[in-house]
């Protein structure tokens, strides 16, 4: 299996460690042509906007959902479940989301810097109990459409979700540590 | 496994977690709300609020100080990108009052003039986290050990000249590989010698790395030169006066954010470093008076 983390920005170093350590063997991916060959894309968190501003340089878009219309599954972390939704809400005028799975997520939902926090997460169908969330500037789940399902909840908001070859989730598993999303990822997402 | 789900803030990892974040990316001193928001148009990660950039600043002479509040709320109104501001090194109280006003990132800041000569701030007792700017690996570890969530190498600031940012960058990444290569018993030695803790020496030797993310600050002034401390092992570039001080900002500005990102990519940086018009003016450093160094400010 081969595994690409959308490099362009942000914390895709972290995701690509944590694949590594799973035993799965991942690609920085910066340019569309790297992905001819993926069975999945992680888009990491970082700046949404700075993101969203290089896909669109750089081609990505159309690169992205052609293969993803191909089966290339697709997890996005933070400013990536921001940019796979169906919506953004709190979008810059011309932050375009990638379409990809019919959520419609809250930019800086919970405020600035100082509201960021960690706490511990009900993850459904993850073994080995509770999941220490990392939220930082963190997004939430505001609606999720049909054949999407929530995993993780906060507060009364979604925080996790899946569809068929997509997940998002508005928290960080790439810096705890813990692989076990990572791992649900590939066993649950990418696999089926 | 007990379960905590009440949320915890300005824990160490959400405050590590933001320059995390930021990584790979570019943040941009802006001084208006018009220039916050051409920053975040061109794909800034962050933009850190003046009242003046280091270029002014240096020209203005006289003491520097925290911007106004009122500047600095304008600007955070303006994106809606992470926002940084400057308070003064050992400046606890307008640390406070950045804090007080809800910015995403307080750079305890040497492009200011230091209001205590002896102490930096104790960064342990903010809920916000900090940037702080280091020339070696022994500041850079006291700055970590006083609490600093994320690190810039000084260069020089408000020159355009990018000399003094190669030279602490080569600095830290010479002395990380020093560590690395000693023997345990060396490590309490190597810690006297960097005057920096011993744990922290201990762990830098074990991971060969620092263990918060270090961006590269102080000249940055083209694509170029974003994309070679990159290549010098930094996380992310701050660029300062270099944007709003040259003929093309929104361009160049641009130009660096996509510099950053293919810094590897000598194509990319050819392509995007075409016609950016005037550069800032440059200083060199031989002609700026040691005691107006902003480099030297910082213990």
């Amino acid at each position: 299996m081969r595994v690409g983390v959308l490099a362009l920005q942000g914390a895709f170093r972290e995701h690509i460690m944590t694949l590594e350590a799973l035993g799965v063997s991942a690609v920085a991916v910066r340019k569309p042509e790297q992905m001819g060959d993926l069975n999945a894309l992680i888009i990491p968190g970082g700046e949404s906007t700075a993101i969203s501003k290089l896909m669109s340089a750089y081609g990505f878009y159309d690169a992205i959902r052609q293969q993803h219309g191909a089966g290339m599954a697709v997890w996005g972390t933070c400013a990536g479940a921001i940019l796979m939704a169906e919506r953004i809400i709190d979008a810059l005028p011309d932050q375009e989301p990638l379409r990809l799975m019919d959520i419609e997520v809250r930019r800086n939902a919970y405020g600035r810097q100082v509201d960021s926090f960690e706490a511990d997460l009900e993850f459904k169908h993850l073994p080995g109990g509770p999941f220490r969330g990392v939220f930082i500037r963190a997004p939430w789940i505001e609606r999720i459409g049909e054949g999407v399902e929530a995993l993780a909840m906060h507060d009364g908001r979604i925080v996790a979700a899946r569809g068929a070859g997509t997940m998002a989730t508005t928290f960080h598993p790439e810096l705890t540590g813990d692989p076990r999303v990572h791992k649900f990822f590939l066993d649950e997402v990418v696999a089926s | 496994m007990t379960e905590n789900t009440t949320p915890q803030t300005g824990t160490l990892r959400v405050k590590t977690g933001l320059a995390e974040m930021l990584k790979g990316g570019v943040i941009m001193d802006v001084v208006t709300a018009e220039q916050a928001r051409i920053a975040e148009d061109a794909g800034a990660v962050a933009v850190m609020a003046l009242e003046r950039v280091p270029a002014d600043i240096r020209a203005a002479g006289g003491v520097a100080r925290m911007a106004d509040p009122a500047k600095i709320q304008e600007i955070m109104d303006a994106v809606s990108i992470p926002v940084m501001a400057k308070c003064r090194i050992g400046h606890f109280v307008e640390a406070q009052v950045l804090q007080a006003i809800g910015v995403d990132y307080i750079d305890e800041s040497e492009v200011l003039t230091p209001a205590d000569e002896e102490h930096h701030v104790d960064k342990w007792q903010f809920t916000v986290p900090f940037v702080c700017g280091c020339r070696d690996l022994g500041e850079a570890l006291r700055r970590i050990a006083e609490g600093a969530a994320m690190l810039r190498t000084k260069g020089e600031p408000g020159t355009g000249n990018v000399v003094e940012a190669v030279r602490h960058m080569r600095t830290l990444t010479d002395q990380i590989a020093w560590l690395k290569g000693l023997r345990p018993e060396q490590l309490y030695a190597a810690a006297k010698d960097l005057q920096a803790p011993y744990e922290l020496v201990k762990w830098v030797a074990e991971n060969g790395k620092l263990p918060v993310v270090n961006f590269s600050a102080g000249g940055i002034a083209t694509p170029a030169d974003a994309a070679m401390m990159m290549q010098l092992g930094c996380d992310g570039v701050f660029v300062g006066s270099g944007i709003f001080k040259s003929g093309d900002p929104a361009k160049r500005a641009r130009a660096i954010v996509e510099a950053t990102t293919h810094y590897d990519d000598p194509d990319v940086i050819a392509r995007v470093s075409r016609d950016l018009g005037e550069p800032m003016v440059g200083i060199n450093i031989s002609e700026i008076p040691e005691a107006e160094r902003m480099q030297e400010r910082g213990w």
